[in-house]
């Protein structure tokens, strides 16, 4: 095993193979939690469709992208608490301007607002880095602000979403849920082309080590920039689902997505310093989370309650895998 | 008048340039040429500017004032991407490869040459596998790739700050093998290290820094350690003694050691005993007892267990088999915080991993003393701030960037690491590699206190990467080899040309111990 040439410097590991399963390991047990879970419930109440996956993913569609967004930010050592306001601002903006707009219009309206949120975003990492306050202060200023003028452009709920735009991100495509397909393809061509360039590689690299990262050559302020613009994209897609779900606009409607998110990310196995996890991880873990509370509810618990669940399985599933990475290490 | 000196015209040209955060000076004014085909060295005392004028010539940091030239052509670096282009680059004092990212991702990350790496690594034969996370990797391989992702750019001048201070002699060698292939080629290389036995194997000539201002360039072959020495810590060190002033039965004897340390040391009562110690893969049965008073060395090579057996006395890892005990008390430590209730403590192969990098030099000193009588009190401002102070003074530490450790020189920060231990008190100090990046003025100083702590009734287990160290300040010495002690000898025997034999297993078969 040990290189006779160098006797030191051959690193003891486990047989390479199983590599890229350890890591990506809490992916895989977070996917396969979410998966018993559905089995489970399937095989119990074999009656009802109330589990089924278009009543799932329409719930979850939010959360997944709120999760998203959180990830994307998180993994480059930053923090969003910015997220949840972000899609209030973003529901009832979107509501407000499509009122009267034909889905096609509508679509428009979207992707201008998406655009919009993207530089809002992009000018939030520009604050951080320009200034060097930290992340959780300027994000956390700026919530309030996204909300107050949620707030300001629609005091009580109102607007509306044409029934078209609706089906695009709530309906179903064929036989398949169509927030499924908005998250695959958020997935697929918003996270992917990034992950897999040079940009995304910075973006891991300044959350893992700044300072190492800079003496790399990498632009690190750039690639923080980039974080937060990318997470903008994220968010305003949320926000829009929420439109597109409630088919109307309501200033505390995103609210509760700013520490849900963060429980996500967390939960989908990101580390909160930055550098290190996934996308999958958190858009199932959000997926998991939104089942648990659905089930809890038709369970009959107190939805009050049904928090304290979900806090309580945080905190559960992320202890286990810490003593399982202390074991793993300590051995 | 410099083309007297030069035969050619200097590659690198850097005058007056001046660094200064704020109250520090980290620079006054430096200035240094390096010719074509030359290897430079730059020396001085711990703070005196070296990684500051290497960050300033990289473009991390930019100058207050001063002109650099490459080639005859002023060069304004605005970001360390730009340094390739100019024709420099260098591998810093700090590791610079990102942990959480493979090898493989690190090198796509700068744009290095992933082909042209693999070569360099494979000329100083080493292999690495490109899948493997950095974090995952020992920190003398990281410097060796980090000094082949360097090689692969092909600089014109190539900066090494401090390579040699985490790597062990067999890779020191491979280091200055390189080293000479490039200067054959026509290529230079500024070389920092504070070891002068390096300095004077590969360097050509040398400048020296002192309080951020050069204070003069000498041909190595012409001038004697001394001269060097004298020059790099200025007027004070000539008061201070001969050259190495700890040398074994020499110096300043603390009351309790006798004139034979070794015989004294036998009667003393043992403080550590380990009984066949074994972790998978890395220690095969260790056992060794050591005494109030004494000093033992442990000699080896890169992984050859010496990490293992560091972190199981210290409660970093648990080992799978083998007895820790001391002063005669069974120890099985889940945690450092076990190891140091008993009186063990480490100062550790990566000061990253010991520092609080954004608190001040002092807290970082009193960490351990948090622990104490004022558990669920107060904190005891007054007595911390003494007992900080003093150790502050016993290692000469430079204040002058206190208020964040990261900001200190390198140097400095290791002095922290060891100052916390003065400061709180212990039986036994497991040190490893305690001297890495320290002046040869503080060496000596840390020397010394080893000699003293050691005087005091401490018991000390050293583990050195710069053997020489083992004959100056040890009592024993044990060579480790493949997880296991293969020789014991008393430090008078232990020759570096003996050490080297014996680190390499080269000893015939009667295991010790
Ligand atoms: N960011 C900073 N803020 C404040 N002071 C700094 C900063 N960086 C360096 N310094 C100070 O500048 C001085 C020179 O530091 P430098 O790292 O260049 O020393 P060095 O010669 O490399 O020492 P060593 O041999 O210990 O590595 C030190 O006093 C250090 O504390
Ligand atoms: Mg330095």
């Amino acid at each position: 095993m040990t290189d006779p040439s160098a006797p030191g410097l051959e690193v003891r590991r486990p047989m390479a193979a199983g590599r890229a399963i350890r890591r990506s390991a809490w992916t895989v047990t977070i996917v396969g939690l979410l998966g018993a879970l559905l089995v489970v419930e399937k095989l119990v109440h074999p009656a009802l469709n109330v589990f089924d996956m278009q009543s799932l993913v329409d719930g979850a569609l939010p959360l997944c992208l709120a999760a998203m967004a959180q990830t994307a930010v998180v993994l480059s050592g930053g923090i969003d608490l910015s997220v949840g306001p972000m899609m209030s601002l973003v529901n009832v903006v979107s509501a407000l301007l499509m009122t009267h707009a034909t889905s096609g219009q509508a679509v428009l309206i979207a992707l201008g607002v998406v655009a919009a949120v993207v530089a809002a975003g992009a000018l939030t990492g520009a604050v951080i880095v320009a200034t060097g306050v930290p992340d959780i202060i300027v994000t956390l200023a700026t919530g309030f602000v996204w909300g107050g003028l949620a707030l300001h452009v629609m005091p009580i709920p109102g607007g509306a979403a044409p029934a078209g735009f609706a089906a695009l991100m709530t309906g179903q495509l064929g036989s398949v849920p169509s927030g499924l397909v908005v998250i695959v393809a958020a997935l697929a061509f918003l996270w992917e082309p990034v992950h897999r360039s040079p940009a995304g590689l910075a973006l891991y690299a300044v959350g893992s080590n700044r300072a190492a990262a800079y003496l790399s050559g990498v632009a690190v302020g750039r690639a923080r920039v980039a974080a937060y613009a990318l997470g903008g994209a994220f968010a305003a897609l949320g926000g829009l689902a929420l439109t597109a779900s409630t088919t109307n606009g309501n200033a505390a409607s995103g609210t509760s997505y700013t520490l849900t998110s963060v429980a996500a990310t967390v939960l989908g196995g990101v580390s909160l310093v930055g550098g290190r996890g996934g996308m999958i991880g958190p858009v199932a873990a959000a997926l998991l989370l939104t089942l648990i509370n659905t089930l809890l509810t038709f369970e009959g618990v107190d939805p009050n309650f049904s928090l304290v669940v979900q806090g309580a399985i945080v905190v559960l599933v992320v202890m286990v895998a810490g003593l399982v990475l202390v074991r793993r290490r300590g051995a | 008048m410099r083309r007297h000196l030069t035969p050619a015209m200097n590659l690198l040209e850097v005058r007056g340039v001046s660094k200064r955060y704020g109250a520090v000076v980290a620079l006054r004014s430096a200035s240094l040429t390096v010719a074509p085909a030359e290897v430079h060295a730059l020396l001085g005392a711990n703070g005196a500017g070296k990684s500051t004028l290497v960050k300033i010539l990289t473009g991390v940091i930019r100058p207050d004032a001063g002109t650099i030239e490459m080639g005859g052509r002023p060069v304004h670096l605005t970001s360390p991407a730009s340094a390739p282009g100019a024709g420099l680059a260098a591998v810093f004092q700090d590791p610079s490869l990102v942990p959480d990212l493979t090898v493989r991702q690190n090198l796509r990350l700068t744009g290095a040459d992933s082909a042209a790496v693999r070569r360099w690594l494979a000329a100083m034969d080493l292999r690495v596998d490109e899948d493997d996370l950095v974090g995952d990797l020992p920190l003398p391989l990281l410097r060796m790739l980090d000094l082949a992702r360097a090689l692969a750019r092909e600089p014109r001048l190539l900066i090494l700050d401090e390579i040699t201070a985490a790597l062990p002699a067999d890779l020191v060698e491979r280091v200055f093998l390189v080293i000479r292939q490039w200067r054959e080629h026509g290529r230079s290389v500024l070389f920092i290290s504070h070891r002068l036995v390096e300095v004077r194997t590969i360097c050509d000539r040398a400048t020296v820094l002192r309080d951020g201002a050069d204070v003069g360039t000498l041909t190595l072959a012409e001038r004697t350690e001394q001269h060097i020495v004298a020059l790099m810590l200025g007027p004070m060190a000539t008061s201070d003694d001969a050259p190495c002033p700890v040398g074994p039965d020499t110096g300043p004897q603390p009351e309790a050691a006798a004139p034979d340390r070794a015989s004294a040391a036998s009667e003393a009562r043992l403080l550590l005993e380990a009984r066949g110690l074994a972790m998978s893969g890395a220690l095969r049965g260790v056992s060794f007892s050591l005494r109030a008073g004494e000093i033992l060395g442990i000699a080896a090579l890169e992984g050859q267990g010496q990490d293992a057996l560091f972190d199981c006395l210290a409660g970093n890892r648990r080992a799978d088999a083998g007895e820790i005990r001391v002063a005669g008390r069974v120890l099985a430590p889940r945690s450092p915080y076990d190891a140091i209730r008993a009186g063990v403590v480490l100062v550790p192969a990566d000061r990253a991993h010991a520092l609080l990098p954004q608190r001040s030099a002092r807290e970082n000193i009193a960490l351990p003393l948090y622990n104490r009588a004022t558990r669920w009190g107060l904190i005891d401002l007054r007595g911390e701030g003494t007992r900080a102070g003093a150790a502050i003074a016993r290692l000469a530490i430079d204040t002058r960037a206190q208020r964040q450790v990261r900001r200190m020189s390198g140097g400095n920060q290791q002095k922290v690491v060891v100052a916390r231990w003065v400061a709180a008190g212990f039986r036994v100090v497991l040190c490893f590699d305690p001297t890495r990046g320290i002046d040869v003025g503080t060496k000596r100083q840390i020397h010394r206190l080893l000699r003293d702590l050691a005087g005091a009734g401490a018991a000390v287990l050293l583990f050195t990467s710069e053997l020489p160290e083992i004959a100056l300040v040890c009592d024993r010495v044990l060579a480790l080899y493949e997880g296991r002690i293969v020789h014991e000898l008393p430090a008078q025997a232990a020759d570096e040309a003996t050490l080297l034999r014996l680190v390499h297993g080269l000893v015939r078969e009667e295991p010790v111990g």
